[in-house]
Parts: C-alpha cells; structure tokens; sequence
C-alpha cells in the first residue's frame, strides 16, 4: 500500500474535472458552495478582491477558518501557502486539507525557490501564465495547474491571454524535431524529460484549470471552450448579488459549456456580478500574476 | 458497441480510452436522450454531491433508472458506486439506488490517506493495481451481490446482475481488464 504516489496525487485532480472550485471564507460560504454543485473549496481568510483592498502582506489563513470549513462539508478542501513558504504548506497539510495551492495570491515568501512539493503527501497545484512555468512546477512536483489570470479583478482578460499561449506553446512543441527540443527545454527552463512527454502527448501531464477573472458563468464556460479542464472561482462568487444563484449558474455553465440556450438560460436576473478592473489601471507592484517564475 | 460515460463531472476521457482499449466505442453522454445511442454506461469517478445535484437537475434518475430496467450494463466507479447504491451512510437520501449496497463515503479519510496498491479481483486471473482517491467503501451487500473485492476485510468491488461497482479507479491505470470485463458483461447481455 502506497500513499501520495503520483498517480494518487494527479488522479485526485482528474477527479475535479469538469468541476468548479470555489473560494470561500467561512463554514457558511462552504456549504452554499457545496450546495450549489461546487467540486472542491479553497478556504480563505479573504477572497482575492478583499486582499487587494486591503494590502500589506496577504498570509497563509487562520488554521481555525479551514478546519471550520473541513467539518462543515464532505467535498475537497484546498488551502492557500505563500509562494516558496514549505512551513506553511506543512502546518495545511497537518490540518489534513486535501490539496495545496501554492498561491501568487498571497504574497511570495521566497523570492527564489518554488516549494520542493515532491516532499508532500498532499497534492499541489501551483499557477502558470506560460508553458515554461506550468512544467517548471510539474518539475517541483506539482500534480494539478492552473492559469494564474489575474486574481480578484473579475476580468478574464488574463486569463484567456495564459490559456491561449499555453496551449499555442504546446501546439509548437508538439511539431518540433527531437534537436529542436533540447534547445527549447533550455529557452523554456523546463526539464527535458516534461517538455518530450508534452511533444508526445500533446498535452501537460496533469490537469490544467482556469483561475484568476472569472467573473459570470459566460466566462467560465469560455476558458472550457479554450481547453481548461475545469474553473476556480475566487471573488465572483460571494462578491456577487446572489451567491448561491450564481455558484449554481456557474456550475451548470461549466458542464454545459457549449449549451449556449442553457447559458443564456443560467445567466438570466442573476444581479451584479463583482465589480470588475481594468487591468491597464493596475500597476506592476499590483500585478499578482507577475509573482512566481 | 456503444459504451457510454456520464459526463457531468469527473474522469471522463479515462473512461473513455479505457473503453476503446477493450475494443468498444466509447462516447461522452451530456443529455439524456443520449441513453438511447449506448448499450452500456459508466459513471466516472468525481464528486458524487457535483455528479448527483446535476443528475437530478437534469432528469438522469428516472432514465437511468429505466435504463437499469431495460437490463442494460452500468459500471460505477468511486463516485460512480457512490451514485448506484440504495444506501449511503449518514445520508437520508441516495441517488439511483439501483444496487442492493449500502456505501459510505471518504471511508478511508482524506485525500492525505489516499493510496494504491495490488487487489485480486474475482474473474480477472492476476491482481490489478487498484488507485483508491478519498475512496468509498461497500459496509454491507444484500443477496443478490457478488463480491468481487475486499482490502482488509472491507468491500471495495461487487457485481450484482448487470450492475458492476468499485471503490477504486481502474480508468487510471494502463490496465484496461475491469474495462474488459465490464465491455463482456455489455456482450453478454445483447447476446441473450
């Protein structure tokens, strides 16, 4: 019997597909979120938006907010760990939270090294805006990837730019030489190994979701329309109206991502969606997506 | 042959390669009128609160039900056995209740206790590598079901009729001999 192989590790990511993964920040929001069809919750002290409201340094959350959360519902728990922070990943991982998300949502801890994930039991997802960093942290160990987008701007602009560019990438990889290869492992920074097994396949080794702007059910059924496996929702949720209607709307749009009637169907009266940025009005120094490399 | 997997939520394209090394056709199902093209169905593994909240949603209980009736093949696997069963542990209401079991959910923890290992499994002559993800266990099985499997003295697959159900994951590894198994018992059935 063998615990956090990879194949347990990427096989509990698997599982997720198709599924909407939403932030939440209290046992309340947890059960609204599961109610509502959710396939996993990250448990939060604050949901990107409320971070970037309130500055300063952003932190692994309260021990006391995930496990009132892991009792409240019987679906995954994932919880956020500061960038390179392994003591924070390891206090999560001791609460018994499902899955790791090694977050550029919180503020980076170590500005140099990624955290080793293979020296977890628990699996690890970790943001990507480009091929290189999605098999970087493939690399570091990470079973599950997602697009970093542009976190708690309600705008997808970001992270329709990552999918796009992540899959053209794969699609070049996929036509090139077995020379050409060894030359676009080093411009990429990857190891050979992830980039001739993405050559072959066609396709990153583990799941790839949408993360960071999505905002309505027409977004999420937009990044499955580019590829994504499945969608976290971070703000959206519970910076809208109506949370409970729009986590069921998004669920639904996420399934029936090319039910375009059933789209328009799910979108109908469901209030203000969160406040969205424009991400030109961001500066660099607010940019989480430039966190992590 | 037209196997299909209900793909609401979860490992849908597993299933579906794991089919077509078995040597069946393997289709995607999204509505119900689907039920109609395949001879047989699979539910995946995923989150069985996701997969049953949109079943319901999208009258799949009573066609999968009817289905069921007909005597055609369902194969459920981790949620799939889940969504199968007549009885879930702590839960007033199940969802198909098609299989005379009684299942509880998460049974050997959280995703930290998930693990794999080597399982005989009746009609298949070696052992499989069985991947168990927050898996759910067979607690009891009433008289018309054959177990198939048990680790540690729990039941984690089981056959009753033309109803196939495992606790674990056989869609995640190369071997495709449960898929096999599952393709004959489709035979089976269309022959007689």
């Amino acid at each position: 019997m063998e615990t956090g192989t990879s194949r347990v590790k990427r096989g509990m990511a698997e599982m997720q597909k198709g599924g909407v993964i939403m932030d939440v920040m209290n046992a309340e929001q947890a059960k609204i979120a599961e109610a509502a069809g959710a396939t996993a919750v990250m448990a939060l002290e604050r949901v990107p938006s409320d971070i970037r409201a309130a500055g300063g340094v952003a932190r692994m959350a309260d021990p006391t907010i995930v496990e009132e959360v892991m009792k409240v519902v019987s679906i995954p728990v994932m919880a956020k760990a500061r960038i390179g922070h392994y003591v924070e990943a390891k206090v999560l991982e001791s609460l018994g939270v499902d899955y790791l998300d090694e977050s550029e949502v919180l503020t980076p801890a170590d500005e140099v090294f990624h955290i080793d994930k293979w020296d977890f039991t628990v699996p690890f997802v970790c943001g990507a805006k480009d091929l290189g960093e999605a098999l970087r942290r493939i690399g570091e160990g990470a079973s599950m990837i997602r697009t970093k987008g542009e976190p708690g701007t309600g705008n997808i602009v970001e992270a329709v730019r990552h999918m796009r560019l992540i899959n053209s990438q794969i699609r070049k990889v996929q036509s090139m030489s077995k020379d050409e290869l060894y030359a676009e492992a080093k411009n990429l920074g990857v190891p050979y190994d992830l980039l001739l097994g993405v050559h072959e396949n066609g396709k990153l080794p583990v799941v790839n979701f949408a993360a960071g702007g999505v905002a309505t059910p027409a977004d999420a059924a937009l990044m499955m329309h580019l590829g994504a496996d499945g969608v976290f929702v971070g703000s959206g949720i519970f910076k809208s109206d109506n949370p409970e209607k729009f986590a069921r709307a998004i669920v639904e749009a996420t399934t029936h991502y090319q039910d375009y009637k059933l789209i328009a169907e799910v979108s109908k009266n469901l209030g203000t969606p969160m406040k969205g940025i424009e991400i030109s009005k961001l500066s660099p120094a607010e940019r989480m997506s430039d966190r992590g490399w | 042959m037209k196997i299909g997997v209900l793909a609401l939520q979860g490992a849908v394209a597993e299933h579906i390669r794991s089919i077509e090394l078995a040597g069946a056709e393997g289709v995607a199902i999204k509505k119900k009128e689907e039920l109609q093209d395949i001879q047989g169905l699979i539910i995946p593994g995923g989150e069985s609160t996701t997969i049953g909240k949109l079943m319901r949603k999208y009258d799949f209980i009573d066609a999968i039900r009817e289905f069921s009736a007909a005597g055609k093949p369902i194969f459920g696997t981790c949620a799939g056995l889940i969504v199968l069963a007549k009885t879930i542990e702590g839960q007033e209401e199940a969802h198909l209740e098609l299989m005379d079991i009684t299942v509880a959910r998460n049974a050997f923890g959280r995703q930290r206790e998930s693990f794999e290992t080597d399982l005989d499994v009746k009609g298949i002559n070696e052992p499989v590598r069985a991947v168990f993800i927050r898996a759910p266990l067979i607690r009891s099985v009433g008289d018309q079901v054959d177990v198939l499997s048990s680790y540690n003295g729990e039941i984690v697959a089981a056959r009753q009729g033309h109803l196939l159900a495992s606790s674990f994951h056989p869609e995640l590894t190369d071997d495709y001999r449960l898929h096999q198994y599952f393709v004959d018992m489709v035979k089976a059935g269309q022959a007689s």
